[in-house]
């Protein structure tokens, strides 16, 4: 008897143990977030969200940061989510399961995921800005410096291929729960391959579709370290182009707490920027969590 | 050729293309949209493939010069006619007209005043030489910039000299790339790196495991829906915000605690990058404890364990494998991470094993300094280097995680 409840309250300070953990991180979270928002929700007002930076980036609003980080996600976007969406459909409806070519490319693509981003900041230099950008200007420009130097562009391939394997991953747990009858149905029915691709499994999957590009503008729209030195901006006076540096909410918050000379001065400003993109980013993912727990609901029904 | 073959017989198909609807059901018709089609997406599924080759060759390529200690290394006096060696830096075209740039490092130090990093980023001269695009294109400072940074160069003495000793410094201690006489030793970064990953591993590893069997063993179903999502959502977190909460809050919450005498050190840097690992670790591990296999769940329960004697003696033993490739990826995230390193670490190359002191780690170098060196310098060729360490280790982390773990959780449950 006395072994016993010995086992019980072992037992249950061993769960409590665990349960604890859980808690604490998610307390984590909950203090982050309330933090974070308690200290910047003066400053979420119209005007900081629609006027530019004035007095030595002391006053005035983030406008350019959030023109410059949604022109950011929307080139990112068309870059990365048709192709993650192709290699998705690829890996389920085209490739054997087993075969050496999936598994290469899975692991390409789990590499993809793992890898800092801040190598992918050094490949943006390497290859989009000193190789891509500079034969560019050497063969249409003579030479002159235009594609050869940081810009939007280049700042949002980069990204893209940071959030490649995001949309990938997303589009493809879709993908597949699509039931295989409809497939078979539409085979059957006398459609191609490729018919059926078009006309049942992308509209079936459309969701998942959704949920991996709002993953990865959420991804992209909070990562600073790959646009450190491929295009971001400490102050722009005026809106960018294509072809100009911008600036953005993460690498604003980075100058402002850490390079600028009067952190004490702009704090307000710092919160207000870390409130704006962690409520962006937080929604988002919100978004797609509530998405994907649909899609798996589907797929276990 | 078979292409052109191909396409000639599709449109003799065409020709005729009711009557053989009718007649030929069996055989399939070619159709040129689904062909391309196909092509096209056997075509970007290699995609992944190719990124992963290039970032190989282009990371690799731009480190390579190191090595190279002829002639024909870039020497960055070549490039800049105007600016060479007029003081010890170099001038410094400072593009950025509002006044704050001057002290742009000074922020950055203010914690660790330690020399080494007085040396490098203190003596910046403030000159507006030429007009900003002009400089730009005359000096060749492609990669400084116009983001508002103030660059500055190297003095361009004996460029082979200066590369050759500097290779011979990769292996000490003293990282010192902006002086007469750089050094680069990586010794203290790399040092700095391992310890803040084991700082954080330390931190998130354990709270993560213990909440991931929480999940999947006692918990029940409503339990599971709030904590999943939750975890997931904290993945989400931008790196940036939880550096930027780790210097503000979680620095000055920890140093009240603790009262150690660096505000910003490996310790706080490895608490707030474990929040960033703990959803990756999470997240692995409580996969790997689901597919344990309920047989071993009921079993153990049947020959009069308890609960936590399954979960403890039985469940987290079957899962070990999946456990460790959590962790892995876990280190391999922290050991990436830039971000939360350069605003919460204190950003000084030092070689010391107390948690208490700050450090730097290789991302963050390459993160701070990257944005001021002059393409081609040998400065430049390091910076590379580290990013081609960095890459290498992540890679056979992944690869590790992935084979060679896989392969015997795969067994293991399969009970081969």
């Amino acid at each position: 008897m006395i072994t016993k409840a010995n086992k019980n309250i072992k037992g249950i300070i061993i769960e409590g143990v665990t349960l604890i953990s859980a808690l604490i991180i998610i307390a984590i979270l909950v203090i982050m977030l309330l933090v974070i928002f308690i200290g910047g929700k003066d400053h979420l007002t119209w005007e900081f969200l629609t006027s530019f930076p004035t007095e030595g980036m002391t006053k005035g609003g983030i406008f350019p940061a959030i023109y410059g980080t949604a022109l950011l996600v929307i080139i990112m976007s068309i870059a990365a989510v048709p192709f993650g969406t192709i290699t998705a459909i690829y890996l389920t409806e085209y490739a054997k399961e087993n075969s050496v070519i999936a598994k290469t490319i899975r692991f390409a693509v789990r590499t993809l995921a793992v890898i800092p981003s801040i190598i992918y900041g050094l490949f943006g230099l390497g290859f989009f800005i000193k190789f891509v950008g500079a034969h560019i200007d050497g063969a249409f420009f003579g030479g002159e410096l235009k594609w050869g130097q940081p810009n939007v562009l280049w700042a949002s391939l980069t990204m893209s291929l940071l959030t490649l394997p995001v949309v990938i991953v997303s589009v493809e747990e879709a993908l597949r729960t699509v039931p295989q009858d409809l497939r078979a149905a539409s085979l059957a029915l006398g459609a191609t391959k490729w018919q059926t691709i078009r006309k049942v499994v992308i509209p079936g999957s459309l969701s998942g579709i959704m949920t991996g590009t709002i993953l990865a503008v959420s991804r992209g729209a909070g990562e600073v370290a790959p646009i450190l030195f491929t295009g971001a901006a400490y102050y722009l006076a005026t809106l960018p182009g294509l072809g100009d540096q911008f600036m953005v909410l993460g690498y604003h918050i980075y100058v402002l707490t850490t390079q600028s000379a009067n952190v004490d001065q702009t704090l307000p400003i710092q919160f207000g920027t870390t409130c704006v993109l962690l409520l962006l980013t937080f929604i988002l993912n919100m978004t797609a969590v509530v998405l994907r727990y649909r899609i798996r609901k589907k797929k276990n029904r | 050729m078979t292409k052109k073959n191909k396409k000639s017989g599709s449109s003799g198909a065409s020709a005729e293309e009711h009557r053989s609807d009718l007649i030929d059901i069996t055989q399939k018709r070619f159709r040129i949209g689904d062909y391309l089609a196909e092509k096209i997406i056997k075509g970007v599924a290699f995609l992944s493939i190719t990124i992963i080759i290039l970032i190989f060759i282009f990371v690799f390529r731009e480190a390579f010069p190191i090595f190279n200690t002829s002639n024909e290394v870039k020497q960055p006096g070549v490039e800049q006619p105007k600016q060479a060696a007029q003081e010890t830096y170099g001038a410094v075209t400072d593009s950025d007209p509002k006044p704050e740039t001057q002290e742009t490092y000074g922020a950055v130090t203010d914690s660790a005043n330690k020399p080494e990093t007085q040396e490098t980023y203190g003596d910046v001269t403030d000159k507006p030489v030429v007009p900003e695009k002009e400089g730009l294109k005359n000096a060749k400072l492609e990669s400084a910039s116009k983001t508002g940074k103030s660059s500055y160069t190297v003095s361009a003495g004996s460029g082979t000299d200066d590369n050759q000793s500097a290779v011979k410094t990769l292996l000490t201690k003293d990282w010192v790339p902006v002086s007469e006489k750089p050094r680069y030793g990586i010794l203290s970064l790399i040092v700095g790196t391992f310890k803040i990953t084991l700082i954080s591993m330390l931190f998130a590893a354990p709270l993560a495991i213990l909440a991931a069997l929480y999940t999947s063993v006692f918990a029940n179903k409503r339990m599971k829906e709030i904590i999943k999502p939750t975890i997931e959502l904290l993945a989400g977190f931008p790196s940036v915000v939880i550096g930027f909460f780790a210097l503000m809050v979680l620095a000055t919450f920890l140093q009240t605690i603790f009262h150690y005498d660096t505000r910003l050190n490996s310790f706080v840097g490895g608490i707030a990058m474990g929040i960033a690992a703990i959803p990756i670790i999470f997240t692995i591990t409580e996969d790997s404890l689901t597919a344990v296999p309920k047989s071993y769940y009921e079993a153990s329960l049947a020959l009069g364990a308890s609960k936590w004697q399954t979960a403890f003696f039985v469940i987290l033993p079957a899962a070990t494998p999946g456990i460790f490739a959590a962790i892995l990826l876990g280190i391999g995230r922290v050991f990436g991470e830039t971000m939360i390193a350069l605003m919460a670490t204190g950003n000084a190359a030092l070689m010391d094993l107390n948690p208490f002191e700050s450090v730097r780690t290789l991302a963050a170098t390459i993160g701070a300094e990257m944005a001021e060196v002059v393409f081609g310098d040998t400065h430049y060729n390091v910076l590379f280097l580290i990013g081609s360490l960095l890459f290498v280790f992540t890679f056979c982390i992944n690869a590790i995680a992935e084979f060679y773990v896989k392969g015997i959780l795969m067994k293991r449950i399969q009970g081969k």
